[in-house]
């Protein structure tokens, strides 16, 4: 499976005084066993590009081909690349509504048409995945769990249609740091155990700098970056300009450097860093 | 999809229409619909379009913007047309099994259709040019007289602020949701009408919840602020006539004339 978006534009309320454009010539590419990170500011377009993944939009021009189909194309039967595509929305906890939670998650699979056994059997999985007790809360009602909980069982719904692409917007936002953490490692298994397309949304520098293999950077709709964590991070002007931050190590590091200490440029994770200031200091004495 | 609605929608603008007072605006609309109904031939509408027609030039809402929000209404238009047209008795000038066509069900119907869409073009012109939150201003300054009755205007206008307010913001959260539930692969097009009734579930669950969830956060948001109704409150924007008000008051009055003259004479 891979998926290449190609130029893609996309207008809101066209024709009205509201108009805007949110998505402007967009490109990026994406292959299996690939974690791709979106970052970008509030409102620079990354729900809107996520939702052309799966067909929920229709772009203005530009094409999204997912494992060599132009899905923006008419007649592409939508159902078959939503399968495909697991789509796991921001704040995914207010989609829920089924009595007990086993239903919830199990909405997902039979929309797919499987087996009752193939459904149970995938609605259990899905729920230990996200880090839920089955037995414990497999027949409560959604809508008793806390905040965390339901963003879970929210996660779970998708997981549980074992999409291809698997894809994530902002899944911790408002989450407290434990929960935020478990979900992250959640999304880390799942993706190294399906060795699939994995993509995530996120505010966190630090989580996109340490999960992803490829990092899509947006503003206003438009691509400033693509690339490795560590060509991104290292455009360090570029990505101020848009309002954005360096992961708190590397921010660290770079003051560092800024005051003549020798060290890499651009180092992206906490035991590189250590290593090489012990390396530094050894040096100094 | 569901955004494309534009009946009585605001229009943002800067337009003399947009800054009138919003009183004198709905006094002008009501009494745009009355003359509506008073007038009894061609020349009364024609003098009531020009009028139209001078509103929507000054308020520089585009024409197109206009027609379409008459878009959900062609079949109710279409429906009275037919009706008029084959139900009138008179001369008729064409025939066909029991259906027949008069000249006076051709009048008829071509003058209920234009009733209604000046009707509709007038009424939507308020909501076009007047922002949702003066519009109820003024009409709780209106119907204020009435509180010696009874009547809970500061209420009944503060329920419509808040009706108007979130109606765009449950649109927003039922196309939200929608999309949330077709990414689980649920169909909301295909299968009869039980199976349709059925996929509706899905949205409605959610989205009631979180209309109860918003309900609460604005009643709790209102209290902490120490909202407690109308007696006393004084308000940020006080209405006052300006030379503009009274301009558009004068127009209005020349109108008015113009049709009791004109319903007189033909
Ligand atoms: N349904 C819609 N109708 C009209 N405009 C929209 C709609 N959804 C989003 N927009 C606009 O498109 C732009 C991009 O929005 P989008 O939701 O994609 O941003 P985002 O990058 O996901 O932001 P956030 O980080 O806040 O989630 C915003 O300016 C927004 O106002
Ligand atoms: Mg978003």
């Amino acid at each position: 499976m891979s998926i290449q978006v190609e130029n893609l534009v996309h207008i809101y309320d066209k024709g009205m005084p509201s108009e805007q454009l949110a998505l402007d010539n967009v490109s990026f590419e994406a292959e299996d066993g690939q974690l791709v990170g979106i970052i970008g500011h509030t409102g620079s377009g990354k729900s809107t590009l996520l939702q052309h993944l799966n067909g929920l939009l229709r772009p203005h021009s530009g094409k999204v081909i997912v494992g060599g189909v132009d899905i923006t194309q008419p007649g592409v039967p939508m159902v078959q690349i939503r399968k495909k595509i697991g789509l796991v929305f921001q704040y995914p906890e207010y989609q829920l509504f089924e009595e007990t939670v086993a239903k919830d998650v199990a909405f997902g699979p039979k929309n797919l048409g499987l087996s009752e056994e193939e459904i149970a059997e995938r609605v259990r999985e899905a729920i230990e995945l996200v880090g839920l007790d089955y037995e414990e809360v497999a027949e409560r009602s959604p809508f008793d769990l806390s905040g965390g909980q339901k963003r879970r069982v929210a996660i779970a719904g998708v997981v549980a249609m074992r999409p291809e692409v698997l894809i994530l917007d902002e899944p911790t936002a408002g989450l407290d740091p434990k929960a935020h953490q478990d979900v992250l490692k959640m999304v880390q298994e799942v993706h190294e155990r399906t060795g699939n397309i994995t993509i995530l949304v996120s505010h966190n520098m630090a989580d996109i700098a340490r999960l992803c293999d490829k990092v899509v950077v947006i503003d206003s709709g438009k691509l400033v970056a693509v690339g490795t964590p560590y060509e991104v991070f290292s455009q360090k002007d570029q990505l101020r300009e848009v309002g954005l931050e360096l992961p708190p190590v590397t921010q660290f590091t770079e003051t560092l450097r800024e005051k003549g200490i020798e060290l890499d440029s651009t180092i992206l994770d906490v035991d590189t860093a250590v290593s090489q200031i012990a390396k530094y200091l050894k040096k100094e004495k | 999809m569901i955004r494309d609605i534009t009946l009585g929608q605001y229009f943002p603008g800067e337009s003399a229409i947009h800054r009138l007072d919003p009183r004198v605006k709905i006094i002008a609309t009501l009494l745009f619909i009355i003359e509506l109904f008073i007038v009894d031939n061609f020349i009364g509408f024609a003098i009531a379009a020009v009028y139209l027609g001078a509103v929507i030039a000054v308020s520089r809402v585009p024409l197109s913007f206009i027609v379409r929000g008459l878009k959900p209404v062609i079949i109710i238009l279409l429906f009275t047309f037919a009706l008029n047209i084959f139900m009138v008795d008179g001369q008729i000038i064409w025939q066909w099994k029991f259906l027949h066509i008069t000249v006076e069900g051709v009048r008829l119907a071509v003058f209920m259709a234009i009733r209604i869409i000046l009707l509709l073009i007038g009424s939507s012109m308020l909501t076009l040019c007047t922002r949702p939150l003066s519009l109820t201003d003024g009409i709780e300054r209106l119907l204020s007289p009435f509180k010696k009755i009874g009547l809970p205007a500061h209420e009944i206008a503060m329920m419509m602020t808040i009706a108007l307010r979130f109606i765009p913001t449950l649109l927003e959260e039922t196309d939200k949701i929608m999309k949330a539930q077709q990414a689980r692969g649920a169909d909301f097009e295909s299968g009869g009408l039980i199976q349709k009734a059925k996929a509706l579930i899905p949205i409605l669950v959610p989205l009631f919840v979180s209309a109860f969830r918003i309900a609460m956060d604005l009643a709790m948001a209102m209290e902490s602020r120490c909202y407690r109704g109308g007696e006393h409150r004084t308000r940020m924007h006080e209405m006052k006539l300006k030379g503009m008000d009274w301009a558009a008051i004068a127009f209005l009055v020349v109108f008015l004339a113009m049709i009791i003259i004109e319903s007189r004479i033909f």
